[in-house]
């Protein structure tokens, strides 16, 4: 029988074939909870996984093609040295503007440590200049070297130490999402499979009795794919569930929360779980057919 | 249909079975008798495909038995309805449905095939326990719900083994009945017994031939009855 005619009478059913198969009450309950327990775990390791995917991209966008320049020279030498850096940043490639923040700005930025009454004309800070970069980026290596010799007191920080781990941070967090989605998956074709089998071996007389009266091995397998692939679906939409109205439950993604209030989903992100009663489905139909296959010819 | 040919049948390093030819033709009768132990079920196991002979060669509807694969087993077995000892029906499906299971499992349960099935239990008179479930038939009732399920593919050869031996001399009399009525449609019935009264009553019947198996072999018991 080919796969689409099995999963077609999966779902279309034979309600004689189906009571072939004694009711198993505890194998039918192992399953259901097994399922619903992983597809709510799915749900919270897959919301991780779209948000870590969410920060990292975030940290990336704001920080990859932006720099700073800091100017450290006495009172006297600061205007003439950053008038000095932004003619150098100007005429270096890669770059699409270079601005000195004003005064406001940087008290701005000093703010939150010292207070919005910082007298900054008479405090020797740096002047920062902020850098955007075009598409193409700049010679960090060689703007460094251009400015050491024609100004001085600069130094240029272009975010690299800051971003690289952030990213590399919430690219990991990202992948563990995704690794612990396989895991789950496994686990769950683990239970099912194992489920299976027991139902497989408690039945072994019944399967017995079927293939004296001719029954074919398709036959008998499928009174079994069907059943258990039926339960991990319902477990699985039951979890799922259960899991999207926690998600939703959870408190709205605001800045104070950073990235514990952003955990929930987000505009296509809500129709991803909705993918796993279905993927479920198919695991539970992969794992049962396995084993009924493997019991099956066991018992031949 | 059913032919052995010098088969010989090895279990846990003993012979059970050696030198056997068979042929069962169309529409013929057959008892198989034998002590306690010869190897009666063991030949019928044989002659429907559970068992493969270890010399020889066993054809059944004109295949090597070594030579099917399960589903060629399955359909075989569509062709031979078997009686067993102890009858072996699903405890949690009603009588009905246990004799109609070869048809579920066909997919061949189509509401003529339903009124069959009513016919088919009336016949073998226990249209009244349709809906009971097979621990609570008596011995007689099993062995005849078993013959009904047998015979509901309408196979062309109808084994049994040892049907009478939990049923009292009256139930065995309208079981031989049955299968006497059966021959007579042309199946081709081969009976395992050890019991030599339900052979010598079966003479006032149908025309039989009956084999021994003794020391390993196949004989021809006697003369036709």
């Amino acid at each position: 029988m080919s796969l689409k005619a099995s999963i077609s009478t999966i779902f279309m059913g034979d309600s004689q074939a189906d009571r072939v198969v004694p009711p198993t009450g505890f194998t039918a309950r192992l399953t259901l909870f097994a399922a619903a327990t992983m597809a709510f775990l799915t749900v919270f390791a897959l919301a991780l996984s779209l948000a870590s995917g969410r920060l990292a991209a975030r940290w990336g966008d704001e920080l990859a093609q932006s720099s700073t320049l800091r100017i450290s020279a006495p009172a006297e030498q600061m205007e003439a040295q950053t008038e000095a850096a932004l003619t150098v940043l100007q005429s270096t490639p890669g770059i699409a503007s270079a601005r000195a923040l004003s005064d406001d700005e940087q008290r701005a930025l000093l703010a939150p440590w010292f207070g919005p009454d910082l007298p900054v004309d008479g405090l020797p800070i740096p002047q920062l200049i902020e850098i955007l970069e075009d598409d193409e980026g700049y010679d960090a290596a060689g703007l460094r070297l251009r400015l050491q010799a024609e100004v001085p007191g600069a130094v240029l920080d272009d975010h690299t130490r800051w971003r690289k781990p952030l990213e590399r941070a919430a690219g990991r967090l990202r992948l563990l999402g995704w690794v612990a989605i396989l895991l789950i998956t496994a686990t769950t074709g683990v239970m099912i499979t194992l489920a299976a089998n027991a139902a497989l071996a408690a039945n072994s007389q019944v399967i017995a009795v079927l293939r004296l009266i001719g029954a074919r091995d398709t036959y008998i397998a499928r009174a079994f794919v069907r059943r258990f692939t039926l339960r991990a679906l319902l477990g699985a939409t039951i979890g799922a569930g259960l899991g999207m109205l926690a998600m939703l439950l959870l408190p709205a993604a605001q800045d104070e929360g950073g990235f514990l209030t952003g955990l929930g989903f987000s505009g296509f992100g809500w129709v991803l779980p909705l993918i796993i009663p279905p993927l479920t489905g198919a695991v539970a139909f992969a794992a049962t057919g396995a084993a009924a296959r493997r019991v099956l010819a066991e018992l031949a | 249909m059913i032919e052995l040919d010098n088969i010989a049948y090895t279990y846990g390093g003993g012979e059970l079975l050696s030198e056997i030819s068979l042929k069962l033709a169309p529409g013929s009768f057959h008892f198989l008798t034998g002590p306690s132990g010869a190897g009666k079920t063991t030949f019928l196991k044989l002659c429907y495909g559970v068992l493969t002979p270890t010399a020889g060669r066993a054809m059944l509807f004109g295949q090597d038995v070594r030579e099917m694969d399960r589903d060629d087993h399955a359909l075989t077995r569509r062709r031979i309805g078997v009686v067993h000892q102890d009858c072996q029906f699903l405890n949690h499906l009603p009588v009905a449905d246990n004799v109609a299971l070869p048809l579920t499992v066909s997919g061949r349960d189509t509401l003529d095939q339903v009124a069959n099935l009513k016919e088919l239990l009336s016949w073998v008179g226990l249209g009244h326990r349709a809906g009971a479930l097979p621990p609570e038939l008596s011995g007689g009732e099993r062995q005849r719900a078993a013959l009904a399920r047998a015979v509901i593919m309408s196979p062309e050869v109808v084994l049994a083994d040892e049907p009478t031996g939990n049923v009292d001399w009256e139930m065995s009399q309208r079981l031989l009945q049955l299968l006497v009525e059966l021959n007579r449609m042309g199946k081709t019935i081969l009976i395992a017994t050890h019991d030599m009264n339900l052979i010598r009553a079966a003479k006032h019947h149908v025309q039989a031939r009956v084999l021994r198996i003794s020391n390993r072999k196949l004989q021809l018991a006697g003369a036709d009855l």
